[in-house]
């Protein structure tokens, strides 16, 4: 028995070394460890980020140089402490606080002492650096924009959070990406791809040689540059117009599909959003509540379009043949829902299509809503065919457009109005459904939708998916879904009286007074009411103010949709801004400069601190010659935001 | 031949993973003495040429000088306190300016032959209590010598010696109790008193029941046993939190794996379980194929301490992987199964107790050294035969296995 007991030991002995070893080093073995080895470490060779231009070559966004000034602890020899803080503009409790926290992190390891020096102080601190061992000057590349408009389409750049690293494995901890608009729908263009350098690390972290003598190293790849559609002078202006407005604007080469402009205010200047005071702007933009200036109310704000979508109501009808441009409808200075009597502002008489839409009459547009269900059997399927209709015109889902955000709208539909008032035909009707007649019902667009429907009536019958990219490296892009046209379902033989009432506005209807001398615009108001909650009492406010139009009335260049908050009447803001965003499209410059001055020296602050006063307030004041010139009563993050 | 194969494999294999281990890219000789590759190179050639006198001698000269050779290594280890040279801590070496000798490498050797050569002695009988007591002494003064050092990882390996004296009639409960002991202690630490007071419980009534009617055994040495069983278990707790010291206790519970706040755990990492935690790791992460001779990144990082000595082995696991390290480990139960083939056919007393000596010695160092690299058990510095860096340990080593060849060789003609 002592014989065979050592030779068992050994033997059990070796089992069990076998056995742990193949649990370490079959099961508990994962392959792809280069980046998670501690041995190696991995440097990455950034590219510079690809430029951003405008639809003709102007440049937008490009990259500055920013310098660091790094740290490594425990080679900082003993220096004139004072004199080198001078030189960074640092005071030397701060400095000395800096290198503490830099020792914790690591004596080994490079530390930022100080973030993103200018140009000039780095030009003073280079010549001396080399005095101040332990420290050295690190180049970075930050994002510089060539305008301070357009922050919504451009977007910004930020670190990567922990559902990118989940998302995509290229990023890495601490890299840049971008957050929201171009940045981030064409990142993976404007990035470029990394440069990686492995090295071989010993236990103190120090380097010791490239690993596997860079056979793994990679190069990096260059940015890629981009055009988009949007047109940096138009952009520019009409951000200046909307100077404390709030409201979206969106302008659609109709031909194209390609956006021109896309204003939301209020805005914010790019430039804010990248170096030393980043995050504390950030976070006031951000936290501002109020008058929300990174909420993109051109893509995302969703209210009810108002008069325009009376345009759509009359195509629809003129299609299923529920009225010819001559039927005629009686305005009773307004209209009767059953015993009710609705207003309308039109002046009242017999209206026919052409004076229905330049008059804007509520009472022709009911009448003929109602026309279009007499048409139909039963009231859903009149719904149905209405709201197919309604739908190809691109409302009440999202366009497919490679914006980075947006809301879809809303377009009700049969199931709804059953869900509200029960199912069968006795239940909900024409008259029970009458304010989708003029736009304020259960139809809600953004403004990309508004200016996308314009752009359709001004190709009379089709649009192309809105979009915002132009070229990749110089190169126009070809993606199928952005330049083949998508069909309305209304023929193109019902549009040309369409467009000649809304030519009409301009001539001699809602918009007489914002005509542009030598261009042919064909345009459409709105009044939209709205209601908010103030402590739970429903109240209304000032009317929003919408327009849409499209120019020149044949052959259309631009279309634009203009949706201004609380701005009252539709010619009133919208319309005048609408109107002088045409003019310098098609002709660079303004002959309406009455028009222009009211537009960029009034602002609405007034209107919104309304709600916010606490005192019982007016609306919809007809006298807007006090409409402030400078704001005094809201105080927007814009004002506190430091540069 | 076998053991001459096994041992020039171990030898090959261990150079290699010395010069992995410390290679750098500026190295340009194989031969340069200023690197421990190069050193290690000497050595192995030093114990070359001691294979050919050892295997010259007369093979009674070692019977005959083992007291000699015994009482030589007591001496150097005494001359220690004197003379003794300080690095990383131990007090264990002789600067002989080329080198630094460590006598307890030595001794290792010389305790095996005084021991084999006691009890062979025709006047030792092992089952007398006086000539157990001398035999348990030859064992015991050298690893009293060295504890002070400090170095109790070798002084441990010499109680692996104790196996030769139960090979030769020491009655085997001596080993059972031990083993009792051990596996209470660990148990108590890992389940608490509790569990190990209801486990011997169930045990005794298992073992009652199922003895068989003819093995008569009082009631009163079973309750005997399970007192002292659970006053030793309840000992445990009291040694283990106030006789112990807080780096003994962290190094128990990183083994007993009895430490589940990951917090501490990550602490424990970073400092006592740092080596266990850094040799798992690079182990692993070698795989089944490793990642290839020169190509170990955690090797070339130096993420290991003590790598090229007693860490050695994860320098296989990590370039040469799973094949690597089973090779090896089969190497090393080739080698002792052999011996313990060659030890048994012995004539004489003295050689075959020599022959368990060895096996003893080489066991506990393959074991305890390869056991903790692959954190099965508890960090104890002792170097892996043949493989780690060290002048002294390669002349002890292959003096000890080839002056049993020697004798081995003798064989025949001591036969008659």
């Amino acid at each position: 028995m002592k014989k065979i007991l050592l030779s068992s030991i050994i033997i059990i002995i070796g089992i069990t070394f076998i056995g742990r070893l193949s649990y370490l080093q079959i099961f508990s073995f994962s392959p792809d460890q280069v980046l998670e080895d501690p041995a190696i470490k991995a440097i990455y060779d950034y590219p510079e980020r690809g430029y951003i231009y405008d639809r003709d070559g102007e440049l937008l966004v490009g990259n500055q140089p920013a310098y660091d000034v790094m740290v490594i602890p425990r080679e900082v020899k003993p220096l004139d402490t004072l004199e080198f803080c001078g030189l960074l503009g640092l005071e030397k409790d701060r400095f000395v606080e800096i290198l503490r926290k830099a020792r914790i992190y690591s004596p080994r390891l490079p530390s930022v002492l100080v973030h993103q020096l200018s140009k000039e102080d780095y030009a003073r601190l280079q010549e001396k650096m080399r005095h101040y061992e332990g420290f050295y000057i690190q180049k970075r590349s930050l994002r510089y924009y060539d305008t301070n408009s357009a922050a919504n389409v451009l977007g910004y750049i930020r670190e990567v959070n922990e559902r990118d690293l989940a998302k995509n494995p290229y990023y890495v901890q601490g890299e840049l990406t971008g957050g929201t608009g171009v940045e981030k729908v064409y990142e993976d263009i404007l990035r470029g791809r990394k440069g990686v350098q492995y090295i071989q690390k010993d236990r103190f972290n120090r380097d010791i040689g490239p690993f596997k003598d860079g056979t793994w190293d990679t190069l990096p790849e260059q940015g890629i540059e981009i055009n988009i559609t949007i047109d940096k002078a138009l952009q520019e202006y009409g951000e200046r117009l909307m100077h404390g407005k709030w409201g979206g604007v969106v302008a659609i080469e109709p031909s194209s599909g390609e956006i021109l402009s896309m204003i939301s205010g209020p805005t914010y200047d790019p430039s804010l959003l990248v170096g030393r005071k980043r995050s504390a702007n950030y976070s006031k933009l951000h936290y501002d509540s109020i008058s929300k200036p990174t909420f993109d109310r051109s893509i995302s704000f969703e209210k009810s379009p108002g008069s325009p979508f009376k345009a759509i109501n009359a195509l629809i009808a003129l299609q299923e043949g529920a009225i010819t441009p001559s039927t005629t409808f009686t305005c009773y200075h307004g209209f009767y829902i059953g015993r009710n009597k609705k207003g309308c502002h039109c002046g009242g008489g017999t209206r026919r299509l052409n004076d229905g839409i330049y008059k804007s009459c509520n009472a022709y547009f009911v009448g003929t809503y109602k026309k279009i269900f007499e048409q139909f059997p039963s009231n859903s399927e009149a719904m149905d065919a209405w709201e197919k209709h309604v739908r190809s015109f691109g409302l009440g889902g999202y366009l497919g457009s490679d914006l980075h955000t947006g809301r879809p709208g809303s377009v009700p539909s049969t199931d709804l109005y059953n869900k509200w008032y029960g199912i069968g035909d006795k239940r909900w009707s024409a008259t029970t459904t009458y304010s989708n007649a003029i736009g304020q019902g259960e139809v809600n667009v953004t403004p990309l939708q508004l200016a996308n429907m314009t752009a359709a009536i001004a190709n009379r019958g089709h649009f192309f998916t809105p979009h915002i990219l132009k070229k990749i490296d110089g190169k126009e892009i070809s993606i199928p879904d952005f330049v083949e046209p998508k069909q309305t379902t209304i023929d193109k033989r019902h549009f040309e009286p369409v467009v000649q009432g809304m030519a009409d506005v301009y001539r001699k209807g809602t918009a007489q007074y914002i005509q542009i001398p030598d261009i042919e615009i064909a345009g459409k108001t709105g009044t939209v009411e709205n209601f908010i909650k103030i402590d739970s009492v429903k109240t209304q406010l000032t009317d929003n103010s919408v327009f849409v139009a499209f120019a020149p009335v044949d052959n259309p260049k631009i279309a634009i949709a203009v949706y201004i908050q609380n701005g009252y009447y539709g010619a009133r803001y919208a319309g005048h801004i609408a109107s002088l965003m045409i003019e310098k499209y098609l002709k660079g410059e303004i002959t309406r400069k009455d028009l222009e001055k009211r537009m960029l020296e009034r602002t609405l602050e007034s209107e919104y601190a309304k709600p916010y006063s606490g005192q019982p307030f007016k609306i919809n004041e007809y006298d807007w010659s006090q409409h402030a010139k400078k704001p005094e009563t809201v105080d927007t993050a814009l004002d506190t935001v430091e540069r | 031949m076998a053991i001459h194969f096994f041992y020039v494999a171990l030898v090959a294999i261990g150079w290699v993973s010395i010069y992995s281990s410390t290679f750098t890219e500026s190295d340009v000789s194989l031969f340069d003495f200023s690197t421990l590759h190069g050193k290690q190179l000497f050595f192995i050639g030093a114990s070359f040429v001691s294979i050919i006198i050892i295997l010259a001698l007369e093979a009674n000269f070692y019977e005959r000088f083992s007291s000699v050779f015994y009482i030589i290594s007591l001496v150097l280890l005494l001359g220690l306190f004197v003379f003794g040279k300080t690095i990383a801590g131990a007090t264990s070496w002789y600067d002989l300016g080329f080198f630094n000798l460590q006598p307890s490498e030595l001794a290792k050797t010389a305790t095996a032959l005084a021991l084999a050569k006691y009890l062979s002695d025709i006047q030792t009988d092992i089952k007398r209590g006086k000539d157990q007591l001398y035999a348990f002494l030859i064992v015991l003064i050298p690893a009293i010598l060295i504890i002070p050092q400090p170095d109790p990882g070798s002084a441990l390996v010499f109680f692996a010696l104790v196996f030769v004296i139960f090979r030769e009639g020491l009655p085997i409960y001596y080993l059972g109790i031990v083993l009792l002991a051990i596996l209470v202690f660990v148990t108590t630490l890992m389940y608490g008193t509790v569990w190990v007071s209801i486990g011997l419980v169930l045990l005794l009534v298992l073992f009652l029941f199922l003895k068989k009617k003819t093995f008569k055994v009082g009631i009163l040495p079973i309750v005997s046993v399970a007192i002292i069983t659970v006053l030793f278990s309840l000992s445990v707790n009291f040694v283990f939190n106030n006789v112990f010291e807080q780096r003994h206790r962290d190094r128990f519970s990183l083994w007993l794996r009895l430490e589940k706040d990951p917090d501490k755990l990550e602490k424990i990492r970073k400092t006592i379980g740092y080596n266990t935690y850094q040799s798992e790791k690079a182990i692993e992460s070698g795989g089944f194929f490793g990642k290839g001779f020169l190509e170990g990144t955690r090797t070339k990082g130096d993420f290991v301490p003590e790598q090229h000595s007693d860490y050695i082995f994860t320098t296989i696991g990590e370039e040469w992987g799973f094949l690597g390290t089973t090779t090896v480990v089969l190497l090393f139960t080739f080698l002792l199964l052999r011996l313990v083939y060659l030890a048994e056919r012995q004539k004489t007393d003295f050689a075959r107790m020599f022959g368990y000596g060895v096996i003893s010695i080489l066991l506990i160092h393959y074991f305890i050294n390869i056991g903790m690299v692959i954190g099965i058990l508890p960090t104890i510095g002792i170097p892996l035969p043949y493989f780690s860096y060290g002048g002294s340990s390669m002349l002890g080593f292959t003096a000890l296995l080839f002056i049993f060849l020697r004798l081995d060789s003798n064989r025949l003609k001591e036969g008659f």
